[in-house]
């Protein structure tokens, strides 16, 4: 149970908050017509007679983007309708050309799944909880309008036009801006995972409608507001912040909540009302008469879960029980889609080179990709060249230092060689000297000298001063120019002392 | 030479691949009465070199010994609904008026591919919302025939095809498309004498057709004869990916298998059809069609379409609720009219294009259709309409269980004069009432000429078959055509 409570002037209250996502369906081209949907092209240079809605033109759905909607809702664990239908909804927009949205309303692709938020107390998730999930339906994205390209009117491009969404609802489950950002990263990590929305915020392939409402602890839900096309985590739970706490003063001073949608001003981190619910539109929502419903076959569904790969709770677990990892590692590497691939490539690759089992080395790999590998490049900044981070060379790297022919030190100086010239491990490791002494004869020899300069030294050692031991190894090393092997050093230094 | 514009499509196509006349020929020769007939308005725009085009392309196929195509040589006409690349598309409206399409729509391309040309866009009911041809923007169209008692009142030639069922019936096209949402084709062809086919919703591709009533749409071929009609509907007809509904099934050879004898055939009498204060001629020649197909070895039965009286009430909300919508994107914004007074807004440019850019008629369904669709209202109407359209499709499917095909008049009258029906919206929309049910149900139906009344003006009888068999209601039409021997004609008194 999250104890986030808003501390108003009459007590207690506690925030309950339900998301709308909307998603971009990654697909070559959109729901209903075949134009193409790269993001950033050249304004009404992919739009089909279809999205244009021209007369006579008629939508005809892309399987493709079925696919992913139903591989989506099987990675949320959901119920996947085998009929489903698609409905218009109605409304007039210059940046909708039908003049009407097809959605579905009705019969949704998708129906309740679930997912899960691992505990995360540092990040205000004091113990794992399950967030519901609604539906999820698919749906055409409108066009966008420009209204900075001239002094009196506004241009309309339709590229985004009739690109497919699909819209995530959650259930009303959440009660902290926390919980809500992690809601979101689970959601856009999953969708990653699956590879059906590419997650990037920023280009608008996801955002979400934040539905906010505030009551005591326990009691009635309140009214909600509804703050539309949130682009970030970040806003989501600032819109959240926010919002939560103007309720709790609107009503803490005698009025009442709206039912209305609201806007985020990314500027002033403040919401405002976009329309009242009298302003609200009456979409006329009804079924398609261009489009027949959709049934799935159970070959189709097959096809779909077989194509899942392996899910980020399943990964996570796997790598806490099967290689080991702490939680902490775990959720980290599994949290995106790039980082657990580095890892698991590198991984492999280390397992391949030294002949062991993932398993034995897999703490070993995960602290050089999550700690040593990019403290490594933050400390040479630009001079870094990410190309030459290879998972060949980094395997390269720390073959040898599990091998014990380079130490730490010298791991972490050939791969900054490495990232800034993108020469081979092994032959730095060579030409640079970066590796250690293992050869016995060479460090006896310097030990024996060592000894014979320090007889008293030595003497002590026997007499007891255990301390010392670490004199006889730092003198050996010094002498060794730090390339003698410390584990060889401190066997000879233990059996010499003895013996002496 | 007789005159080539009196002959059909079966006629000129046989006697172009014959090389008893050239394509150039015909298309000249209709080419000539489409220009002689502007009293009848049937057409929006002619495209007399289009057809030259599409003529002289079939004679030097003939010349190279090539296939002509199931319509080699035939020049049409095409209902003014139907994107045609390069050539004005209006719907018959004013918000559409100069939108000229860099498409054609697929029923218009699989014609041309067929060898057919056009000789013109004819004109319609506005949005094809209409009975009598008297909501076009660009006037009414007027029936070739007139009432024999000297007062020359304009008839009409029945909607929404009407542009079609005047060319058809004045001989200024051996053939026309038309549309058919609830009863486009049928109710204009039996006001007119000429024969029309609605086939299975899904036959004919959408796509390309500006939507009236999108799960209800259905083209078709308009022509003097069944085999005409049979002929001209294996060329329209096919699948097409590109619209959802179409039907995924191969197109028969409807004209190779035309057959009059229908023995051992049942053919329904659906005794809801007999409504009270039934127009006795009407009732007549309903009499006369059973006569004819028992005499063509069919047997007769009563069936029952239980649901008959609730049909056309839920049509007029079924219908206009899509339209609603597919007329949404008439909004000025991309294309065809745009009304923007100085400094207006976009709601205002949506209210003055619209208000300007649609007729009363289309204004009035798009209302309906909104209203329907309303919160609060849509499970009364729009929800309770389908409700009634699935009882009447399980009707019909009753009946197709005691019989093979069902006769009915097309209308519930002849052809009336234009503006006698101005201020009666509601008996205007009964001009539908025995067309809409098998628009509902989908199902393939026909209208051909029996006879005429004692005004002398044409009635014609229904055939209503199962989904998929034109071919049953054909014969069935083909029947009634041979035994009616249907000669009657329009006089000549337009220029």
């Amino acid at each position: 149970m999250s104890n986030y409570r808003i501390q108003g002037a009459t007590g207690e209250w506690e925030v309950v908050i339900g998301l709308e996502v909307h998603a971009q369906i990654t697909s070559k081209s959109k729901l209903f017509s075949g134009a193409d949907t790269t993001f950033g092209a050249e304004p009404n240079s992919q739009v089909s007679l279809v999205d244009a809605a021209m007369p006579g033109m008629l939508p005809v759905p892309n399987m493709e983007c079925i696919r992913q909607a139903v591989r989506t809702g099987m990675a949320i664990e959901a119920e996947i309708n085998k009929y489903s239908r698609f409905d218009r909804k109605n409304y007039f927009y210059a940046d909708l050309p039908q003049g009407y949205q097809i959605s579905q309303l009705y019969h949704p692709i998708v129906g309740e799944g679930q997912l899960l938020l691992e505990k995360d107390e540092k990040g205000g998730i004091p113990e794992e909880k399950i967030i519901g999930i609604e539906r999820i339906h698919v749906e055409q994205d409108a066009g966008k309008l420009m209204h900075d390209q001239h002094p009196t009117m506004s241009y309309v491009d339709l590229n985004r036009c009739g690109v497919a969404l699909m819209e995530i609802v959650s259930k009303a489950d959440m009660r902290s801006p926390a919980e809500a950002g992690a809601y979101v990263r689970k959601l856009r990590s999953i969708l990653r995972y699956v590879g059906s929305c590419d997650g990037n915020m920023e280009e608008g392939s996801m955002r979400a409608d934040v539905n906010v409402s505030v009551r005591r602890p326990g009691e009635e839900l309140g009214t909600r507001t509804e703050t539309k096309n949130v682009n970030s985590v970040r806003f989501v739970m600032a819109v959240i912040e926010y919002e939560a706490n103007r309720q709790v003063d609107v009503i803490e001073g005698g009025g009442s909540i709206d039912q209305e949608t609201r806007l985020f001003d990314v500027a002033t981190g403040t919401t405002r009302t976009m329309r009242s619910k009298e302003d609200a539109h009456d979409y006329r929502y009804f079924p398609d008469p261009d489009l027949l419903p959709i049934n799935l076959e159970d070959a189709f569904l097959e096809d779909c879960r077989a194509s899942l790969p392996e899910l980020p709770d399943a990964k996570r677990l796997r790598y806490i029980n099967e290689l080991g990892l702490s939680d902490y590692n775990a959720a980290t590497l599994t949290a995106e889609v790039e980082t657990f691939a580095r890892f698991e490539t590198l991984l492999g690759a280390v397992a391949k080179q030294l002949g062991k089992p993932e398993a034995k080395i897999a703490t070993m790999v995960s602290n050089w990709s999550m700690s040593i590998a990019p403290g490594v490049i933050k400390s040479i900044g630009d001079e870094a060249n990410l190309e030459y981070a290879t998972a060949e060379a980094q395997a390269a790297i720390l073959q040898m230092q599990e091998a014990g022919e380079i130490s730490g030190s010298q791991a972490k100086e050939i791969y900054e060689i490495v990232l800034k010239t993108g020469r081979a491990p092994t032959e730095i490791a060579e030409a640079e000297g970066l590796k250690q002494v293992s050869d016995t004869g060479a460090i006896e020899a310097a030990i024996d000298e060592i000894l014979a300069n320090n007889e008293d030294k030595v003497e002590q050692y026997k007499g007891g001063k255990d301390k010392l031991f670490g004199f006889f190894v730092g003198q050996t090393m010094k002498a060794m120019q730090g390339k003698a092997n410390p584990q060889v050093v401190n066997q000879l230094l233990k059996g010499k002392l003895v013996k002496v | 030479m007789s005159d080539l514009t009196e002959l059909g499509i079966k006629a000129i196509r046989d006697g172009v691949k014959a090389g008893d006349f050239s394509a150039r020929e015909v298309a000249e020769g209709f080419n000539a009465n489409v220009a002689a007939a502007s009293d009848l308005n049937a057409f929006i725009v002619a495209t007399p070199d289009a057809a030259l085009a599409a003529a002289d392309a079939v004679d030097a196929k003939r010349a190279k010994g090539e296939e002509l195509g199931a319509m080699g040589g035939v020049p049409i006409g095409m209902k003014d609904l139907f994107a045609t690349k390069g050539v004005q598309t209006t719907a018959a409206s004013h918000i559409l008026e100069g939108f000229t399409p860099e498409y054609e729509s697929t029923v218009s391309q699989n014609l041309w591919d067929a060898g057919a040309g056009m000789l013109g866009k004819l004109n319609l009911d506005q949005f094809a919302m209409g009975s009598s041809n008297e909501t076009s923007y660009f006037g009414n169209v007027t029936s070739p025939w007139r009432r024999p008692d000297g007062s020359n009142t304009p008839m009409s030639p029945g909607g929404s095809s009407g542009g079609s069922s005047t060319a058809v019936a004045a001989r200024l096209a051996p053939a026309a498309t038309g549309t058919d949402t609830g009863g486009s084709i049928r109710q204009p062809a039996a006001f007119t004498g000429i024969t029309g086919v609605k086939p299975t919703y899904g036959r004919c591709s959408r796509w390309g057709v500006v939507a009236f009533a999108s799960s209800l749409d259905q083209a078709g071929p308009m022509a003097r004869d069944v085999t005409d009609c049979a002929i001209m509907l294996g060329a329209m007809a096919g699948f097409d990916p590109k619209d959802s509904t179409s039907l995924d099934m191969p197109v028969p050879d409807w004209e190779a298998a035309l057959s009059s004898d229908l023995s051992g055939k049942k053919v329904g009498i659906p005794r809801e059809y007999r409504m009270d204060g039934m127009d006795e001629e009407i009732a007549a020649s309903w009499d006369k069609g059973k006569e004819m197909l028992r005499d063509a070895g069919a047997e007769i039965v009563d069936v029952s379409l239980p649901h008959t009286k609730y049909a056309l009430p839920a049509y007029y909300i079924i219908a206009p609720a899509e339209a609603s919508s597919n007329l949404a994107r008439y909004d000025g914004v991309r294309y065809g009219l745009r009304d923007l007074p100085d400094g207006a807004g976009l709601q205002d440019m949506y209210a003055e294009t619209r208000a300007a850019g649609f007729g009363d008629e289309v204004k009035r369904r798009i209302l309906i259709g909104t209203y329907v669709l309303s919160a609060g209202f849509y499970d009364a109407y729009y929800n309770q309409a389908q409700k009634i359209r699935t009882l009447v499709s399980q009707d019909f499917a009753s009946a197709f269980e005691q019989c093979d095909v069902i006769l009915a008049p097309t209308t519930p009258s002849a052809s009336f004069g234009l503006g006698e029906k101005d201020d009666d919206p509601i008996g205007m929309y009964l001009n539908d009432v025995f067309a809409v049910p098998a628009s509902l149900a989908g199902l393939p139906a026909m209208s051909v000429p029996c006879g005429v009344n004692s005004e002398g003006l044409p009635l014609g009888l229904q055939l209503v078959g199962p989904a998929f068999d034109e071919q049953g209601v054909m014969n069935a039409g083909l029947a009634i055509e041979e035994r009616a021997g249907f000669t009657h004609r329009a006089e000549k008194w337009w220029a």
